[in-house]
């Protein structure tokens, strides 16, 4: 054997292994030695099959890198291309539900359990995108910059589907728009002394409470506020005049904060958006604000005055 | 000659093929044994067995031929012989033939099983549904969250093997791996079309011409049938299987299923068809694997050289009985072997231990009166002992020893971990997940509310009235999605459709003055079962906060 090598070594071959009769490599690891094995034939078949996979693929397919772009390809496929054809198949797909969403009247939804349901998923994206940015993704607003918060269930100018909707379109204190969603709140800055002024705030934060409080704050309310804000501090959603007597305070409770938004009002103002979101758009904002926990019935409220208004669809 | 002790060396499968082609005639009806010529290469065949050396040369056995070469040539690659393997019959071979025919049933038939889950479920015994990401076997079904199941089958599957290999060596190899099944069904294509070993050969060799195109193509046809029905039988478990068939020879069914059944086609047909044994050989990890799980008390398909070595022939072996040992070189094992080796060069990656050798083997030591067993099971520990001369032990004696049993142990109690937490599993469940912006909400009466998204559970195969109970938190009334606040109370009940999960968005309003803290929904189900589950929460106010 030894012998053997040794000729096969003098001839310029490798050390052969006694076992199978192969050829080694020549290296040797650790006493580890490595059979030069030959390949089966049609190995090398599926090497010019890859070739062949690589040429065609090549021309099918984008494949050359250029400076701004990489070569068609004869299928002129791209990543691109192809999330664009989803993207329309996506829109094909809810063109029945938007269709159905545009033609229903807004309060019908909250008896199509089916079709809200589709209106929710499709106004929390919208919200996202049109509504996160004053009134916060989790619509929860901000009371520093007076964003109403959209989950509880105070609403300054109602908070049933259509009135939603009313909002949504026209917006709040918009030049353009007609009359409604324009009161504003007129500055008391001068008007009282430093003690009317102190009195009338301890009215106000009384109102929420059972607490009396002073005569002289009672009877400044009564004179100057009460006509918007009701005389029990219930506030107006005609008005859009906040309800001073609940917990919830658009822009705080403190006796400094009231005080300041006596003296100088500040108002929230919000673009309408009839113009810039498409109808189905629009109602499945409407749905979604009025799904996050303070919605209101319209069969409930509709002795109220708010749910007036003078778009009938 | 190194002296190492070598379990199963691991031979070029090419030169091991030295019986396949036939014996070399040194002189005029008279073999030369000293010398083997193959594939241009003289080798010696000076035996080297326990029976006639000295005692230590039981640990050199297998030995194969010493290549008494000068020059190896140069290659690369090497071409492929064909198998043509000869038919036989016997003991293995019928078990071979059970095994498949049980194999391919299952294969074919369970996607037809029909399972009755009342009218909510698919009523198919085996599905595997992707789309609604439900899998159903019999009476079990696995949702998504509960793929440890199908983790632990899997792991089950891998410790049989280990079990079936420590035991019995290659047997999955041998008679259950699909490539097998199927080679093993197209080479009895080929032996009814073509006739057996002898006339495919011969009809391998003939020019083209009419005869052998029209067998040629019949043959393919039948390869091409064989192998369509293999692609079209596996995307029956993924779809109602008589729906899909409908659709299918419709044009309706989903393009993923005509790609499916093509890809499976073209593959059955060129690696049942065509590539067969290189498979085994060059491309499947498994007996690399088993090489290394096998042991010298596995059960192998062994050539007991020490007996059957030197080799003569039956004439021979009269006139010089001492001499001769009783292989008397008929080939017979090599014919009839479907991977194209000689097992008398001992174990080998090629050896699929299917044992049809042993079925060839007995019978020609049958025809000449000579014991059974030439080939056979056995362990290479027993294989030393008897070449030492001790009496046989018989080969079912290797099954039972400690690594099997502890192999079949564990294999055991995963399965029987896995039935009783299948058993005990529930089929409701609840997940909540609070709303984290705004953590909570005040409320105009002063109250606060924190919301929730409920994901209600019903793993039964029928609509379930769930009712959904708030524990702890004083005070505290939940009203949903569906209800208003007017209907706000400690419980609120629910429909769960049959196999879904429900979505339920959850208000929870806590009076004034209550304070951030822990408390959980419980979800029980209105019917016999009553199952139950419970899930904390955390209720936050601002009061926490400040």
């Amino acid at each position: 054997m030894a012998n053997r090598n040794a000729e096969n070594r003098e001839a310029g071959g490798k050390r052969i292994d006694a076992a199978t009769g192969t050829e080694t490599v020549g290296h040797e690891w650790d006493g580890i030695e490595e059979l030069d094995t030959p390949m089966p034939r049609w190995w090398l078949w599926t090497l010019y099959l890859t070739i062949v996979w690589g040429i065609a693929y090549v021309i099918l397919y984008p494949a050359w890198p250029l400076i701004d772009r990489a070569t068609v390809g004869v299928l002129e496929w791209s990543s691109r291309g192809e999330l664009a054809e989803d993207m329309r198949l996506a829109d094909l797909e809810t063109q029945t539900f938007r269709e159905q969403l545009a033609a229903i009247d807004v309060v019908k939804l909250q008896d199509n359990p089916e079709l809200l349901r589709q209106a929710i998923a499709g106004g929390r994206a919208a919200f996202q995108i049109n509504c996160s940015q004053c009134h916060g993704s989790g619509a929860a607003g901000s009371q520093t910059l007076g964003y109403p918060n959209l989950n509880d269930d105070a609403w300054l100018w109602g908070g049933d589907l259509k009135s939603i909707h009313y909002t949504i379109e026209h917006g709040i204190r918009q030049p353009t728009e007609n009359e409604e969603r324009q009161s504003i709140m007129p500055p008391f800055e001068g008007v009282f002394e430093a003690a009317q002024l102190e009195a009338l705030v301890g009215h106000v934060q009384s109102l929420g409470n059972d607490q009396a409080s002073h005569p002289v704050g009672a009877q400044l309310y009564a004179d100057n506020c009460a006509s918007c804000h009701g005389p029990s501090g219930q506030g107006s959603r005609e008005l859009g005049a906040p309800n001073l007597s609940d917990a919830i305070w658009l822009r705080g409770g403190s006796a400094a904060e009231i005080r300041a938004q006596i003296l100088n009002p500040k108002m929230g103002v919000m673009p309408g958006w009839k113009e810039r979101l498409d109808e189905a758009t629009v109602k499945m904002l409407t749905a979604y604000v009025w799904s996050l926990g303070g919605g209101e019935r319209i069969s409930e409220d509709a002795a109220d005055p708010a749910v007036r208004t003078d778009v009938e669809p | 000659m190194p002296q190492t002790r070598r379990f199963g060396p691991m031979s070029n499968r090419e030169d091991g093929r030295a019986g396949s082609r036939p014996p070399r005639r040194a002189e005029e009806g008279e073999r030369d044994w000293s010398v083997i010529l193959e594939d241009g290469r003289a080798k010696t065949n000076e035996p080297v067995s326990g029976a006639v050396a000295e005692p230590e040369a039981t640990t050199l056995r297998h030995e194969p031929h010493e290549p008494p070469r000068q020059n190896l040539p140069n290659k690369l690659f090497e071409k492929r012989t064909k198998v043509h393997n000869k038919r036989i019959d016997g003991p293995f071979r019928r078990f071979k033939w059970t095994v498949m025919f049980i194999t391919l049933a299952i294969y074919y038939v369970t996607p037809w099983i029909r399972w009755d889950r009342g009218p909510y479920a698919p009523d198919q015994a085996v599905l595997v549904d992707i789309a609604n990401r439900r899998f159903y076997m019999f009476g079990i079904e696995i949702w998504p969250h509960e793929f440890y199941f199908v983790a632990g089958l899997l792991i089950m599957a891998a410790l049989g093997l280990f079990l079936v290999t420590s035991a019995v060596g290659r047997a999955w190899c041998g008679y259950a791996c699909p490539q097998t099944v199927w080679t093993d069904l197209f080479q009895h294509v080929d032996r009814f079309v073509d006739g057996d070993r002898n006339a495919r050969i011969k009809l391998d060799a003939a020019p083209l011409g009419p005869k052998k195109i029209a067998k040629r193509t019949f043959k393919y046809t039948i390869y091409l049938v064989i192998a369509f029905w293999t692609g079209g039988a596996w995307i029956m478990y993924f779809a109602d299987a008589p729906t899909l068939v409908r659709d299918f020879w419709a044009g309706e069914a989903t393009p993923a299923a005509y790609i499916t059944v093509a890809i499976l086609t073209l593959t059955t047909f060129t690696l049942g068809g065509f590539m067969r044994e290189q498979v085994c050989i060059y491309m499947c990890p498994w007996p690399r694997i088993q090489t290394a799980m096998m042991d010298e008390k596995s059960l192998l398909v062994t050539y007991k050289d020490w007996r059957g070595e030197p080799r003569g022939s039956v004439k021979k072996a009269k006139k010089n009985p001492e001499k001769y040992g009783d292989c008397i070189d008929c080939l017979q094992c090599v014919a009839v072997c479907p991977t194209g080796i000689d097992i008398r060069e001992g174990p080998q990656v090629g050896c699929i231990t299917c044992a049809l050798c042993i079925d060839a083997c007995d019978r020609v030591m049958a025809d000449i009166g000579r014991p059974r067993g030439l080939i056979d099971y056995a362990t290479l520990e027993d294989c030393e002992k008897e070449a030492n001369g001790e009496a046989p032990r018989p080969p079912w004696k290797a099954l039972l020893r400690p690594r099997t049993i502890a192999y079949f142990l564990i294999w055991a109690s995963i399965g029987l971990a896995m039935l009783f937490a299948l058993g005990v599993r529930s089929h409701v469940g609840l997940s909540v997940a609070p709303d984290r912006n705004p953590p909570y909400i005040l409320m105009s009466d002063g109250s606060v509310r924190n919301s929730y998204t409920l994901k209600l559970r019903n793993m039964e195969s029928r609509p379930r009235e769930m009712e959904i109970a708030l524990q702890g938190l004083p005070g505290a009334t939940m009203w949903t999605d569906t209800s208003r606040r007017e209907s706000a109370a400690r419980k609120q009940a629910k429909l769960v459709p049959a196999d879904e999960v429900l979505a339920v968005r959850t208000y929870v309003v806590a009076p004034e003055g209550t304070e951030t803290q822990e408390f959980s929904f419980r979800v029980t189900s209105r019917d016999e079962q009553q199952e139950s589950v419970e899930t904390e929460a955390r209720f936050d106010t601002p009061g926490a906060s400040e």
